[in-house]
C-alpha cells in the first residue's frame, strides 16, 4: 500500500498519528511527516487513519502499474 | 411552526428520539435562525465549517452577553480561547498523544479489546441485555479510569458528579437553571478535589497513567497548576465516557434498525473504520456546541452581534444534503466523510482517537451477536441531554 | 460533441503528480480513448515533497515515495524517454527515441528541474548536488548518511531551508549562503523571513545572508571541499547542495510555436495553451509547475506556481476541459496554497504573499512562533501565512476569495497589538535573491516568447 497526504488540506489534527504512529509522525506541533510506503503490518491501522482524517487528506492505494508500454 | 421556537423544540425531550426533521427545518429556515430568546442557530454544513474555523468565534462562556466571569471561574480548555486554550490543550496533550507521546493510545488497543471481551463474556443470558448499562457505559469508563489513573471502583462516586456537571452544561431554553447550575458547581468542586487528591498521591510515586505524568512533569513551565490540573482531569474523565457511551449505543441501535447494513458489515469487516465515521455523522454523540462572536460577525449576509449565543448544530450539518449525498441514509461504506462528529477547528475533540478505537473494538466484537439480536424495546428511552444525545437504556435480546 | 471528446487519442507529456492526476481524472470523467503518458524519468509517478523532508532526515528511502492512484488510469506509460518536440500542425509529440506519438489533444505537464550551478565544471565536482528527483535525493541522503563534516546549502528558499533543517536534525554542521537579506524573504517578505532567520540560527545553522557563493572548490581530484563567498570568507564543507530554485522544462517546445518561455507556458484559465501570437489553442492544454495562467484575484496577472496543490487542481481542470465542450468547461480559480515543514515549524500559505504591499500579524506572535500573518495589496487581503496555526487558514482563504478589506476585521481572541499595525511587506525584487521564488507574478501578457525573442534580433 502507498499513501500520499494532501498537506495542502491537512490542518494538523494528528488523528493519523494517534491511530498509526509507526507510519505518521508530527514534526513539531503541527507538521506531518509519514512513510509513503506502508509496511504490511501497518495496513489496518492506516485504513483507520484514512477513514478518521477530519479533512480526508490521506489517499491510500497502489502505485501505477507502469510496466506495460 | 415558527422557526424561532426551533431550539425549544430541539431541546424538548419529546423530540429526543428523532430530532432530524427539526434539523431539516432549521436548514430550510436559513443560514442563521434567530430564536425567541435572542440566540441564533446555525445548521448548514458550510456555515458551521466557516464558524468553527473563524478565530472571532469564542468558546468562552464569558464572551456571552449577560454572563459574568464569577459564575464560571475555572473553565477547562473546552471553553477557553487561544492563546490560553492552546497552552492548556498542548500541556494536556503531552502525556496523551503526539508529538510527545504518539503511541500511548495505540498501545491501549490490546487492553481495550480485553475489557471488551470481559464485558461480553459477562453479559446476562437470562434476560435482555441493556446495551448501555451492561456494555456501552462500563467499557469507556474502565478505559478512561485506566488511562487517567482513577480507581474503577470509585465509579459510583464520580458518576454522580459527572451527571450533575453534564446536566448543568445542557441547554434548556426558557427553564430556570439556577438549581442545576448550583449542583453543577458543587459537583465540579468535589470532583476536582477528588482528582487532585488522586494526583497528589502520584507525586514522586508515578504509575503508568496521565495523572502521574501531569504531576511528575519535570519542567515547571510545562506543569499544570493545581487549578488547571483539577479542571483538566475533570474534563477528561467526563468527556472520556459521557460521549463514547452514546457512540457505541447509537451504533448498536442503528445497526439493529438497518439489518442489511449489519449484514454487509459482517461480510466486510474491513468497512468498520468507515462505519464508525458514518455513525459519527449519522447518529453523533454530540449534537451542538455553543459559541459567541467577539465582534459583530457576518455570515451569508446576516450579521450576528457580538456576544450572541450561537448554537452550531453539528448534527444538522452532518445531515446537510449540500455536503453529503443521500444524507439521511446510513451507509457504512461512505467515503470522503468530513462529518462534525468530533466538531472541528481548534476545539476538535481531544479524545477522538480513543473514542474511535473504543467504538470500533466494541462494535466489531459485538457484530457477530447482533445478527441474531432483536430490540426488546423498539422505542428506547433517551437521556434528558439534548447536546449529548443518546439512549439511556437499550434493551436487546441477543 | 461531448461523446466525440470522450474518445480519440490523448497524450500527457509529464509523468509526475500533474500528469498522473490528469490521467486519472480523464478516466473518472469518462474518457474511453487511448491514453499515453510520457515521462523522462524511468520511474512511475512519485511524490517529491518528502524528498527534502523525511527522505533527507532519514528513515524513508528515496525510492519509496511512489504516488498511489485513485484508480488505474489504464494508460500506456512511456517512461524513461523525454519528449523533444511538439508538432502543432501534424499533432504529434516527438520523442527522444525517434518515435512520434499522434494525438487529438495533448496535455503538457513537464514541470521543472532544479536550477543547476552555473559553472558546469564546479557543478560536476563530487559532493555537489541539486535536489529535485528521486535519484538526487537518494544520492544526497547516502552522502549525508556517511556523516560529512559540513554541508553547504546555497540558497535559503523553501527547499534550501528544508535541506538545512534535515541536516541539523541529523546533527550535521550546516552553512547556508543566501544572497537576499534573510531566508524565505522572496516568498514571504520581511516579517516572516526574520522568524526564519531566527529558526535557522536557533537550530544551529551557520546562516550567511547578503552573500553569494563565488566559486565551488575542488581538491584536485574532482572532490568538493569548500566554497568561496563574496564577503571574502571561505567555507570548508564536504557536501554542497545547490538550491537556487527551478527551471521550467520548456526547451523541448522551443520550435513548437507555443508561448513558452522561462516563466513557463502561458495558458488561459481553462488550461488551454496560448500560441506564440497569444491565440489560444483548442487541443493543447497545460497543467502544473510548467504553466503560467491568469488569476482574477491577483489583477489577472499570470501566475507561475510551484505548488503541489496547484498541480493537482490544475490537472483536474485541464483533464475535465480536455473532454468537455466549451460551455461545460471550468476555470482554474483555486487560490494558491502551499506548505513547508522546517525546523519543527509548519508553515502554510494561501493566496500570493508576493502580491502585497503591507502585512499584519493577525493572530499569535513571532515570540510564540505561532502566528497568522495577513498580506494586503492596495487595501484588500491577498494572502495569509500561518505558522503552526493551520486550522485558521480556511478563514483567511475566505477573506482572500471575497477580496476582504485589509487590514482584516478585528476580533480574534489571540489577536496581538501588532494586528493594528500594518507594516510594509518587504517583498524584494526576485533579482536580488539567490533562488527563484516559488510563486511568481509574471505580468499580463500571455506571449512571453515574443518578448524574449525580440530583443535578441
Amino acid at each position: 500500500m502507498q499513501i500520499v497526504v494532501d498537506l495542502t488540506r491537512c490542518q494538523g489534527y494528528a488523528q493519523c498519528v494517534f491511530l498509526s504512529p509507526d507510519v505518521f509522525q508530527l514534526h513539531g506541533q503541527e507538521g506531518l511527516l509519514y512513510a509513503p510506503s506502508v509496511p504490511e503490518d501497518q495496513v489496518q491501522r492506516v485504513r483507520q487513519a484514512v477513514a478518521a482524517c477530519p479533512v480526508q487528506a490521506i489517499l491510500a492505494g497502489e502505485e501505477v502499474a507502469a510496466g506495460g508500454g | 411552526m415558527a422557526s424561532d421556537t426551533l431550539l425549544a423544540r430541539i431541546t424538548d425531550y419529546a423530540n429526543r428520539p428523532d430530532p432530524y426533521p427539526l434539523y431539516a427545518e432549521l436548514r430550510a429556515a436559513g443560514p442563521v435562525v434567530w430564536q425567541a430568546d435572542g440566540s441564533a442557530l446555525v445548521g448548514g454544513y458550510h456555515h458551521i465549517t466557516a464558524l468553527l474555523h473563524d478565530p472571532r468565534l469564542s468558546a468562552d462562556e464569558r464572551s456571552l452577553c449577560g454572563r459574568s466571569a464569577s459564575e464560571h471561574k475555572d473553565p477547562s480548555f473546552l471553553r477557553l480561547d487561544d492563546p490560553e486554550h492552546h497552552r492548556l490543550r498542548t500541556l494536556a496533550m503531552r502525556p496523551f498523544g503526539p508529538p510527545h507521546n504518539p503511541g500511548r493510545i495505540d498501545a491501549m488497543r490490546g487492553e481495550i479489546a480485553r475489557i471488551t471481551g470481559e464485558l461480553l463474556d459477562a453479559l446476562p443470558t437470562d434476560r435482555p441485555v441493556d446495551i448501555v448499562d451492561d456494555f456501552a457505559y462500563p467499557l469507556p469508563v474502565s478505559v478512561i479510569c485506566r488511562l487517567l489513573g482513577v480507581p474503577r471502583e470509585d465509579e459510583p462516586l464520580f458518576r454522580g458528579w459527572s451527571d450533575a456537571l453534564v446536566a448543568a452544561a445542557d441547554v434548556r431554553p426558557g427553564e430556570d437553571t439556577a438549581d442545576a447550575d448550583r449542583a453543577g458547581r458543587e459537583a465540579g468542586s468535589e470532583m476536582r478535589q477528588y482528582l487532585l487528591d488522586l494526583a497528589g498521591r502520584r507525586r514522586g510515586n508515578p504509575a503508568d497513567d496521565l495523572l502521574s505524568d501531569f504531576v511528575n512533569e519535570p519542567d515547571p513551565s510545562l506543569r499544570l497548576t493545581d487549578d488547571e490540573l483539577g479542571v483538566t482531569a475533570t474534563l477528561l474523565l467526563i468527556a472520556g465516557h459521557e460521549t463514547t457511551v452514546n457512540l457505541i449505543t447509537n451504533g448498536v441501535l442503528t445497526l439493529l434498525r438497518e439489518p442489511e447494513q449489519l449484514e454487509r458489515l459482517v461480510r466486510e469487516p474491513g468497512l468498520l473504520p468507515l462505519a464508525v465515521e458514518e455513525l459519527l455523522r449519522y447518529e453523533p454523540p454530540v449534537h451542538m456546541r455553543e459559541r459567541a462572536p467577539l465582534v459583530d460577525v457576518e455570515i451569508a449576509g446576516t450579521t450576528i452581534p457580538k456576544g450572541t449565543s450561537v448554537f452550531l448544530v453539528l448534527a444538522s450539518g452532518s445531515r446537510d444534503p449540500r455536503a453529503f449525498r443521500d444524507p439521511d441514509r446510513f451507509d457504512p461504506g461512505r467515503t470522503d466523510n468530513e462529518h462534525f462528529g468530533f466538531g472541528g477547528g481548534v476545539h476538535l475533540c481531544y479524545g477522538a482517537p480513543l473514542a474511535r478505537i473504543e467504538a470500533e473494538t466494541a462494535l466489531g466484537a459485538l457484530l457477530p451477536r447482533l445478527r441474531t439480536a432483536r430490540l426488546a424495546d423498539e422505542s428506547p428511552p433517551y437521556r434528558q441531554n439534548a447536546m449529548l444525545r443518546g439512549p439511556r437504556h437499550l434493551s436487546v435480546r441477543l | 460533441m461531448a461523446g466525440e471528446l470522450r474518445d480519440g487519442r490523448i497524450v500527457v507529456v509529464g509523468a509526475s503528480l500533474a500528469g498522473l492526476r490528469a490521467a486519472e481524472t480523464l478516466r473518472e470523467e469518462g474518457f474511453t480513448g487511448s491514453l499515453t503518458v510520457v515521462g523522462d524519468e524511468p520511474y512511475p509517478p512519485y511524490d517529491r515533497p518528502p524528498l527534502s523532508k523525511q527522505v533527507l532526515i532519514g528513515g524513508v528511502p528515496a525510492d519509496t515515495t511512489g504516488l498511489p492512484t485513485r484508480r488505474d488510469p489504464d494508460a500506456d506509460w512511456r517512461l524513461g524517454v523525454a519528449a523533444t518536440g511538439l508538432d502543432l500542425l501534424e499533432r504529434r509529440v516527438l520523442l527522444a527515441d525517434g518515435e512520434s506519438l499522434p494525438y487529438d489533444r495533448v496535455l503538457i505537464a513537464t514541470g521543472t528541474r532544479a536550477r543547476p550551478w552555473p559553472d558546469a565544471g564546479e557543478a560536476a565536482l563530487d559532493g555537489v548536488f541539486t535536489l529535485r528527483t528521486r535519484d538526487d535525493a537518494s544520492g544526497l541522503a547516502e552522502r549525508l548518511d556517511a556523516g560529512p563534516g559540513r554541508v553547504l546549502v546555497i540558497g535559503a528558499g523553501f527547499t534550501g531551508s528544508e535541506i538545512a533543517s534535515a541536516c541539523r536534525e541529523r546533527g550535521l554542521d550546516v552553512t547556508v549562503a543566501e544572497r537576499g537579506p534573510a531566508p524565505l524573504v522572496g516568498a514571504l517578505g520581511g516579517t516572516l523571513s526574520q522568524l526564519a532567520a531566527v529558526m535557522h540560527r536557533g537550530h544551529g545553522v551557520d546562516l550567511r545572508c547578503g552573500v553569494t557563493v563565488t566559486a565551488l572548490l575542488g581538491d584536485g581530484n574532482e572532490r568538493f571541499v569548500g566554497a568561496d563567498l563574496s564577503d571574502g570568507t571561505r567555507v570548508e564543507a564536504d557536501v554542497c547542495v545547490v538550491a537556487l530554485g527551478a527551471v521550467r522544462n520548456v526547451e523541448w517546445l522551443a520550435d513548437s510555436g507555443l508561448a513558452a518561455g522561462a516563466r513557463g507556458i502561458a495558458c488561459d484559465a481553462g488550461c488551454r495553451a496560448f500560441n506564440m501570437y497569444g491565440i489560444v489553442t483548442d487541443d493543447v492544454f497545460v497543467a502544473g509547475d510548467v504553466s503560467r495562467f491568469p488569476h482574477p484575484l491577483f489583477g489577472y496577472q499570470m501566475l507561475s506556481l510551484e505548488h503541489w496543490g496547484n498541480a493537482v487542481a490544475q490537472a483536474e481542470v485541464a483533464a475535465h476541459n480536455m473532454i468537455n465542450p466549451g460551455p461545460l468547461q471550468r476555470p482554474h480559480l483555486a487560490v494558491p496554497t502551499f506548505w513547508s515543514t522546517q525546523f519543527g515549524l509548519n508553515i502554510k500559505s494561501v493566496g500570493v504573499p508576493t502580491y502585497s504591499d503591507h502585512v499584519v500579524i493577525a493572530q499569535g506572535s513571532l515570540e510564540a512562533r505561532r502566528l497568522a500573518v495577513v498580506y494586503g495589496y492596495r487595501g484588500r487581503v491577498t494572502a495569509a501565512v500561518t505558522v503552526d496555526m493551520a486550522k485558521s487558514l480556511d478563514y483567511y482563504r475566505h477573506l482572500i476569495e471575497t477580496a476582504a478589506p485589509f487590514p482584516p476585521p478585528p476580533g480574534a481572541a489571540d489577536r496581538a497589538i501588532a494586528a493594528d499595525v500594518p507594516i510594509p511587506s518587504d517583498v524584494p525584487d526576485p533579482k536580488g535573491l539567490s533562488h527563484e521564488p516559488v510563486v511568481a507574478l509574471t505580468g499580463h501578457l500571455p506571449d512571453r516568447r515574443l518578448m524574449v525573442v525580440q530583443p535578441t534580433r
